[in-house]
């Protein structure tokens, strides 16, 4: 059996590696995503006192630390049963608005554009951010870094420092927001929104104007049929920092709505012995294998999926957006995975938006940003929407706040199993006997996996812009039959 | 004539490294002009055959963030050092053993078999990950973890350390500046062995909180009462770890009116962090009767959590029996 | 026949009372046996908890700190500072593992040779009992100090 070893995958967050088999007519027999690392959070939380995770959980990742920040900040409210003062959520939200506004222009300028913008089959040197840059202009580098730097700018003056806010502590936050601070994030929130208006529209000229990417974005070839999940507001909107999680099937019935207090009633975690990831899937459903359909209790959480499980946004002009998109793609739920490119941004544009929303409440630079919890602490469950997915923090502690058991379902791990299926999909699709296995033809099996938001990407430089890659493909007692090389000797 | 060679990787890392790196902001293109990057997992697709392909000591300068968890990172860590001709311990992991390494106070074992045991686990057979598995079509691998976390040193020889999680964006571009200078022959490199991009004190230095004499007759944690905006918080009973942790960050932390939680590491001449701070720590306790200081330290309810809670693997003992023993 | 397990114990005392208490055993010719290995400080409060590790590190069974009777100290309150650290020293080394009875406080004025002689021979038989400690996760050499360069801080 022929043998193609990806390793380690690049351009996201984390370790990764695929291995793809080929029987003997040269058509692929299966394909594992292994995930090899496991650092123990679940384990080594236990023990550490409860106000400790919102700081320690931040290093799970430390391109979105602001997720498991506040996941564990909520946690830990809910586990000292304590209601944290309306300017406390007012500027965590806000925090979270900002940290959305740098994520996902990080993702969509460094990962998702350059396939797009240069198209899945531009030569090597040019598919990355500086192809995109020399395509669309220097111009647009210097907004991308402005937008980042004004979001971390942001999540520094609420949250204490740039990588790693501190200020979430059980009760509310330690500290407050100035008039003058309040005044440069409006300004710089007013900004973001016609950055993400401009993002929206660089999408519309250089993806939906090119029929070619329109028919890539519809194919079947990266079109998964699961169900969709993502947390919504006392409206159904999509919102990510606080509400209920909406689960809507295939054909985009909801199947329901769960607060934190019930997220084990409806996900659950199967486990393959040849990674260190488990697989969530929906325990009303079953788990079904690696499969597709309204059966399966397999589900992704991404952008995409938001948009999917919520019957709109709460702003008006991303509202706009969300309609346009449906109209586009032919009506909810969309299921197109390259799709979630676009959803991306139209949560980046809702982002803004609610950052503009927060910062203008005339609470937002009151000090009463946090209150001193009573109750004895016990147990709690936070759940906040991650650029990648719904993020659960599930902790029991004893009567001193002293952690004792931890439960995290981290918001990619949401998705292991669709990333594993449409990976194998599109191997499936790309590779088959006769084919040469070429550069290219990797990259569309890499791009399946991309549309998912592997976490990251350089913002401003993925840079030499050649892919060194190598391939071996070897028959079935291990012998090499081929080895293909590019940029690399 | 071509740029010098770079490259960034990752071990047990959260890629919180990467992300100040690019907070550097326009920094970033002070790099992109100097350096030819062929290395770096998280922006670009070169593999680990390509690091294999390169000549021995052909890549510059690289920066290696995240501890030594499995093999795989033990391996790629003498893979650069083999291809690198300066090494850098970037961040607090790869200089101290970071976060990963509270795993060290439990065993690897114990730490496996929580991940597949929990609440919302479905495990009916009780597996665990195998390293080597045999499916229809073949064996697949993933690597093997050790027993306790190790810093990056601890494997490889490193040339400079640069502490914090993460290290601070000003810091870095601080550092980026003197590279580039030391490439225009305009500045030196600082001895092997240095710490670069922080400060010889301690967070106290920086802060600008007032300090008293401290005489601590009891600890409170941070959500029990709202403290003086403008007092040292270890005097105001706050477990901060500022006194005994590097300087160099800027006291973000206290300024944000949350205590330091010793990121940046050792300070000089310390062979081990913790130690320093339980001193600090105790030294600061208002009485003489050993029981009330037992009840005093009923405050302080996880000593080695709190005081090696980024320096584990770094620090004199290193990792608990659990962890030697492997159970536990 | 199986030999006996000698333990290793350091033993920090001060040089105004416990060394001397040590040193008044000797010179009484008060037996003690020899596993107990001493390192004179100028005083109980001088005891850094790096001492302490790193004695665990490198072999050690136990540890003991010896100074002068609380109100005694030649540096006036200073021992009450070795107390504290003592007592959080113990907490610590428990959650790694180290069963607490390993590190012991004794007070000795320079007068009591005969206690200080009793005290150390009945710890030698608590930690023969207790058995080898053979910590295996500390390498002193393994932890290099680190010099300081400061690249130019731009605050």
């Amino acid at each position: 059996m022929q043998r193609i070893t990806i390793d380690p995958i690049t351009r996201l967050e984390g370790h990764g590696k695929i291995e793809i088999f080929l029987n003997d007519e040269g058509n692929v027999a299966n394909t594992y995503f292994q995930i090899p690392e496991l650092r123990g959070f679940e384990r080594f939380c236990v023990g550490r006192p409860i106000e400790e995770m919102a700081v320690i959980t931040g290093r799970i990742c430390g391109v979105c630390p602001e997720a498991h920040h506040m996941a564990a900040a909520k946690a830990a409210d809910a586990v000292y049963h304590v209601e944290i003062p309306r300017p406390a959520k007012l500027l965590r939200e806000l925090l979270y608005s900002a940290f959305y506004v740098t994520d996902h222009t990080t993702h969509f300028y460094a990962l998702g554009g350059p396939d797009f913008v240069m198209g899945p089959d531009a030569p090597v040197a040019e598919r990355n951010i500086l192809g995109v840059i020399h395509k669309v202009g220097m111009e647009i580098a210097g907004k991308v870094l402005q937008a980042r730097k004004a979001g971390h700018t942001v999540i520094e003056m609420i949250g204490g420092r740039k990588v790693h806010p501190c200020t979430s502590i059980p009760g509310g936050l330690s500290k407050g927001i100035t008039k003058e601070q309040r005044d440069e994030i409006l300004a710089m929130g007013k900004w973001a929104i016609e950055f993400a208006q401009f993002s929206l529209k660089l999408f519309g000229d250089i993806v939906l104007g090119n029929k070619a990417y329109v028919d890539l974005i519809l194919g079947d070839i990266y079109t998964h049929r699961t169900h969709s999940i993502g947390m919504v507001d006392d409206s159904h909107k999509v919102n990510f920092y606080d509400g209920k999680v909406s689960v809507v099937d295939p054909e985009g019935k909801r199947l329901g709505k769960y607060a934190p207090s019930e997220y084990t009633d409806w996900i659950a975690e199967h486990v393959e012995p040849w990674t260190y990831l488990k697989f969530p899937y929906l325990k009303k459903v079953g788990w079904k294998g690696f499969v597709d359909g309204k059966d399966s209790g397999v589900y992704f959480a991404t952008p995409l999926s938001r948009l999917n499980a919520a019957d709109g946004m709460a702003t008006p002009l991303a509202q706009a957006e969300y309609d346009k998109f449906y109209a586009t793609l032919g009506g909810k739920p969309v299921h197109q995975r390259l799709a979630i490119h676009w959803a991306r941004l139209i949560e980046l544009l809702y982002a803004a938006e609610r950052w503009v929303e927060l910062v203008t409440d005339p609470e937002i630079t009151s000090d009463n940003f946090r209150t001193i919890p009573t109750a004895k602490p016990t147990e709690g469950v936070g759940i906040v929407e991650a650029p990648r997915g719904t993020l659960t923090h599930h902790y029991w502690t004893d009567e001193r706040g002293i952690v004792t058991k931890a439960n995290l379902i981290v918001g990619t791990t949401n998705n292991y199993a669709p990333i594993t299926m449409s990976i194998k999909k599109a191997a499936d699709s790309f590779i088959k006997r006769g084919v040469v296995v070429s550069e290219g033809i990797l990259n569309r099996v890499e791009m399946a996996f991309r549309a998912y938001d592997p976490c990251f990407g350089c913002a401003t430089h993925s840079l030499p812009g050649q892919m060194p890659l190598e391939v071996t493909v070897r028959d079935a007692r291990g012998n090499v039959v081929e080895v293909l090389k590019q940029f690399c000797d | 004539m071509s740029k010098p060679k770079f490259a960034m990787y990752w071990a047990a890392a959260c890629g919180g490294c990467e992300i100040a790196v690019l907070n550097t902001n326009e920094k970033i293109l002070d790099v992109d002009a100097n350096f030819d990057v062929v290395f770096w997992p998280v922006a670009m697709d070169a593999k680990y055959k390509d690091v294999e392909a390169m000549a021995d000591q052909s890549i510059l300068l690289t920066l290696f963030n995240g501890a030594i968890r499995n093999d795989e990172n033990e391996h790629i860590a003498h893979l650069l050092r083999k291809k690198s001709q300066i090494l850098v311990a970037f961040g607090a992991c790869a200089t101290q053993g970071g976060i990963p390494g509270l795993a060290n106070l439990s065993s690897t074992p114990s730490m496996v078999d929580t991940a597949f045991t929990t609440l919302s686990t479905d495990n009916p057979d009780d597996l665990r990950p195998q390293t080597k598995y045999t499916i229809p079509e073949g064996e697949i691998t993933i690597p093997t973890l050790y027993p306790a976390v190790k810093s990056l040193d601890q494997v490889v020889k490193v040339d400079y350390y640069m502490p914090g999680c993460p290290p601070e964006s000003h810091q870095i571009a601080a550092v980026i500046d003197l590279v580039v200078q030391v490439l225009q022959g305009k500045a030196q490199l600082p001895p092997t062995g240095a710490v670069i991009g922080a400060g010889n004190s301690s967070v106290c230095e920086e802060c600008t909180r007032t300090r008293n004499e401290k005489k601590i007759a009891k600890f409170t944690r941070i959500q029990d009462f709202k403290p003086d905006p403008d007092v040292c918080l270890l005097e105001q009973g706050i477990l901060c770890c500022g006194a005994a942790t590097r300087s160099g960050c800027g006291a973000v932390c206290p300024k944000a009116a949350v205590p330091c939680v010793g990121c940046y590491g050792a300070t000089d001449d310390s062979p081990d962090h913790g130690a320093r701070l339980l001193n600090a720590v105790a030294s600061v306790i208002d009485s003489r009767d050993p029981v009330e200081v037992e009840k005093i330290l009923d405050g302080i309810p996880d000593p080695a959590g709190m005081f090696y809670r980024f320096g584990m693997p770094g620090s004199l003992l290193r990792a608990s029996k659990a962890a030697w023993e492997d159970k536990g | 026949m199986a030999q006996q397990f000698e333990p290793l114990i350091i033993g920090f005392t001060c040089n105004w009372c416990s060394y001397r208490a040590a040193d008044s055993a000797g010179s009484m010719r008060l037996k003690y046996p020899p596993n107990i290995r001493l390192i004179r400080l100028m005083c109980s409060g001088r005891i850094d908890t790096t001492f302490v590790l790193q004695a665990f590190a490198n072999g050690a069974d136990a540890v003991l700190i010896s100074g002068c009777h609380p109100g005694d100290c030649h540096y006036v309150e200073q021992n009450y500072k070795a107390q504290s650290r003592f007592l959080l020293m113990r907490r610590m080394i428990a959650q790694m593992g180290i069963e607490p009875q390993r590190l012991q406080l004794l007070w000795a004025s320079a007068a009591e040779g005969t206690i200080f002689a009793a005290e150390v021979t009945k710890m030698i038989e608590e930690i023969r009992k207790l058995g080898p400690l053979n910590w295996k996760g500390g390498q002193l050499s393994a932890v290099s100090h680190q010099r300081s360069a400061i690249a130019e801080v731009a605050v």
